[in-house]
């Protein structure tokens, strides 16, 4: 798996398939990317755990917040690790650990562990590191296209209207591989000289 | 369904658009209002706190002109955009995100005479300074460079001699300081030179000349290329540090590789207000669809014109950098081999008298201050756009007494070649 690019089918095939997510790191402060990306994968229809023991007897949204993946109770499709990448290795093997195992392990955006990332892919694990499901969805969907993003997608087909806990379609034609061809170069850069 | 790469003109007829969501309309709607309704107060605070996608005020963004900002993204190789009132406003935005009172930028000698003035003046009393560099010497660049240097600021194909920019070279100076390379890829539009392929970190655009391409509206366009680090060294607050107009989020650290678009609409747009209409935007994304066949005619034309004038007795030296001899032409072969855009200038061996008697006896050329219009422009930049600048500077910014400057359009080429004749034997 080449982690500097990634395919849009790859991506699209997870945000497909999967249906639970715990984020380990969630916040419940309204102002950090953690606490958006989980509101939004809320409203998407995603079942979402949030993962942080400083934070137990509380709940984001309504789910209450658990300490570890191992007080979980119920089988989990996808771990979001929304930590930087130096405590990315302890959360992968506490996942290596469940039963059954999870699908995909997701790092957030500014993550990467490639270590990690071999690791969990020899346990037979997907691996997505330094993006934000979030972005990932709206840019699939088209979604962000209201920011100004480029979605890098195409669609001849009538744009759907979101409304709450409705799951858009990722299915738009795909051009290009994982961002943009100069985005790519500049993460690898810099992966390059750190 | 396999992931493959459309050419730019499918890109140029369909990025950013799909069918109205409610009508079905296939032509992008012209979203004329001021204001969009919240579903409810949580969804208003969502959009609000930047937690969602989704509009509120045309100020900060408009589904019209997302589809505009969404394209240009897209034909520039970019990760996001954002459309603005001009291309002056655009510079604006840019600049106001990366400098501080006492901060500098350097610029390329050779830029539009606009551009001149408003870093000169207008940037000057904001406390932003420029320090001025020719592109001709990159060499010049590197010596530039200060700890207050924030970016550098060139233009592809420069404004009015139709110079051609070493990008990477100079791209290879701005990584060098730790500093973004700021285009303005205005004359060559991105179906000439991809500025982000030859190390740009952010272009900009004077949507009113190529892009847009019928001379009737104007309108700029910032484009992120994703790719510099905004919180390495911390010179760049406005996207490192936490925004108390936002409850202290980090732009960077939460929109990640499109963070320097996103901060230029909600901090730069929001607060210094040069949206662009969406009228505006709905006449720019029809002129983009026919670019690349605008574009190719317009070089094919202007290569024909430069010919005819290089052989005329009454023109003593044309610079275009189509032409073999031309010393941009090396550049020109390696940054736009498709052509060398449609705006040059050549020099009259009568001077400045000979310059403005050919605009009074040109027929089909208007006589206008712009460029990248259908139609073919002349002007005499010395009597007009650069008449602010000392006789030393005009020259130094290719704008020299005897010098008049052509925008050549897409009529047919016999037409605008007799037309100059007539008026050059007048
Ligand atoms: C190269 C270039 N950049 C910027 C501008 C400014 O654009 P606007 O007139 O849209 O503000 C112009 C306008 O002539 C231009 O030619």
């Amino acid at each position: 798996m080449n982690h500097d690019a990634y395919d849009d089918n790859y991506i699209r095939s997870i945000l497909n398939n999967v249906k639970s997510i715990a984020m380990v790191g969630a916040s419940p402060v309204n102002v950090r990317p953690s606490y958006f990306a989980f509101k939004y994968l809320a409203q998407r229809g995603y079942d979402m755990i949030p993962v942080n023991p400083g934070h137990v007897g509380k709940a984001l949204m309504g789910k209450p917040f658990v300490a570890s993946l191992a007080d979980i109770d119920r089988p989990i499709d996808t771990i979001d690790i929304f930590r930087n990448s130096s405590h990315i290795m302890p959360v992968v093997d506490e996942a290596l650990k469940l039963s059954p195992l999870p699908k995909v392990i997701w790092m957030q955006l500014g993550a990467r562990d490639d270590a990690a990332a071999e690791k969990a892919e020899a346990a037979g694990l997907k691996v997505v590191m330094n993006r934000c499901p979030k972005i990932e969805y709206g840019r699939l969907s088209s979604e962000i296209s209201w920011m100004g993003v480029n979605s890098r997608t195409l669609s001849s087909k009538r744009a759907p209207i979101p409304t709450q806990g409705m799951r858009l379609s990722l299915n738009r034609t795909s051009f290009g591989g994982g961002q943009t061809a100069a985005s790519d170069r500049a993460a690898k850069n810099k992966t390059e000289t750190t | 369904m396999t992931d493959r790469l459309p050419g730019f003109s499918t890109l140029a007829v369909h990025a950013g658009a799909q069918p109205d969501p409610t009508t079905g309309a296939r032509a992008t709607p012209i979203y004329q209002t001021t204001s969009f309704v919240f579903n409810d107060a949580d969804h208003a605070a969502s959009l609000f706190g930047l937690q969602a996608f989704g509009n509120i005020y045309t100020r900060i963004g408009n589904p019209t002109n997302a589809v505009l900002e969404e394209r240009v993204a897209a034909l520039e190789g970019g990760t996001a955009a954002l459309a603005v009132a001009s291309g002056h406003a655009a510079q604006l935005v840019v600049l106001q995100q990366l400098l501080r009172p006492g901060d500098e930028i350097i610029a390329a000698r050779k830029l539009y005479g606009g551009s001149i003035n408003q870093f000169t003046h207008a940037f000057k009393a904001f406390g932003w300074n420029v320090a001025w560099a020719d592109p001709d010497d990159v060499a010049s660049f590197d010596q530039a460079v200060t700890p207050h240097t924030k970016a550098i600021f060139i233009e592809s194909i420069a404004n009015p001699a139709g110079s051609v920019t070493d990008i990477e070279a100079i791209a290879a100076v701005a990584r060098k300081a730790g500093v973004p390379l700021i285009v303005d890829n205005t004359l060559a539009s991105p179906y000439l030179i991809k500025p982000i392929d030859h190390g740009a970190d952010i272009v900009v655009h004077s949507l009113t000349k190529f892009l847009g391409g019928h001379g009737n509206s104007l309108g700029g366009i910032i484009v992120d290329a994703g790719t510099f680090d905004w919180s390495k060294d911390n010179k760049y607050p406005m996207l490192s540090e936490p925004r108390p107009e936002y409850h202290g989020i980090r732009i960077q650290e939460t929109f990640g590789n499109f963070a320097f678009a996103i901060a230029c609409r909600v901090l730069g747009l929001r607060d210094l207000g040069p949206a662009l209409s969406p009228f505006n935007a709905f006449m720019i994304l029809t002129g983009i669809e026919t670019l690349p066949l605008r574009m190719q005619k317009h070089c094919d034309n202007a290569k024909a014109v430069a010919e005819f004038l290089s052989t005329h007795p009454a023109v003593s030296a044309v610079n275009y950098a189509g032409l073999p001899g031309d010393r941009y032409n090396a550049l020109q072969r390696k940054y736009a081999p498709k052509g060398a855009g449609a705006v040059f200038t050549f020099s009259l061996k009568g001077g400045y008298d000979a310059g403005v008697n050919l605009v009074s006896n040109l027929k089909l050329f208007s006589h206008l201050a712009n460029v990248g219009d259908t139609r073919s422009l002349v002007i005499h930049p010395a009597s007009t756009t650069h008449s602010q600048l000392d006789d030393a500077a005009k020259v130094k910014s290719g704008a020299a007494p005897e010098v008049v400057r052509l925008s050549i359009g897409i009529e047919d080429k016999e037409d605008l070649i007799a037309d100059l004749d007539q008026a050059l034997r007048a």
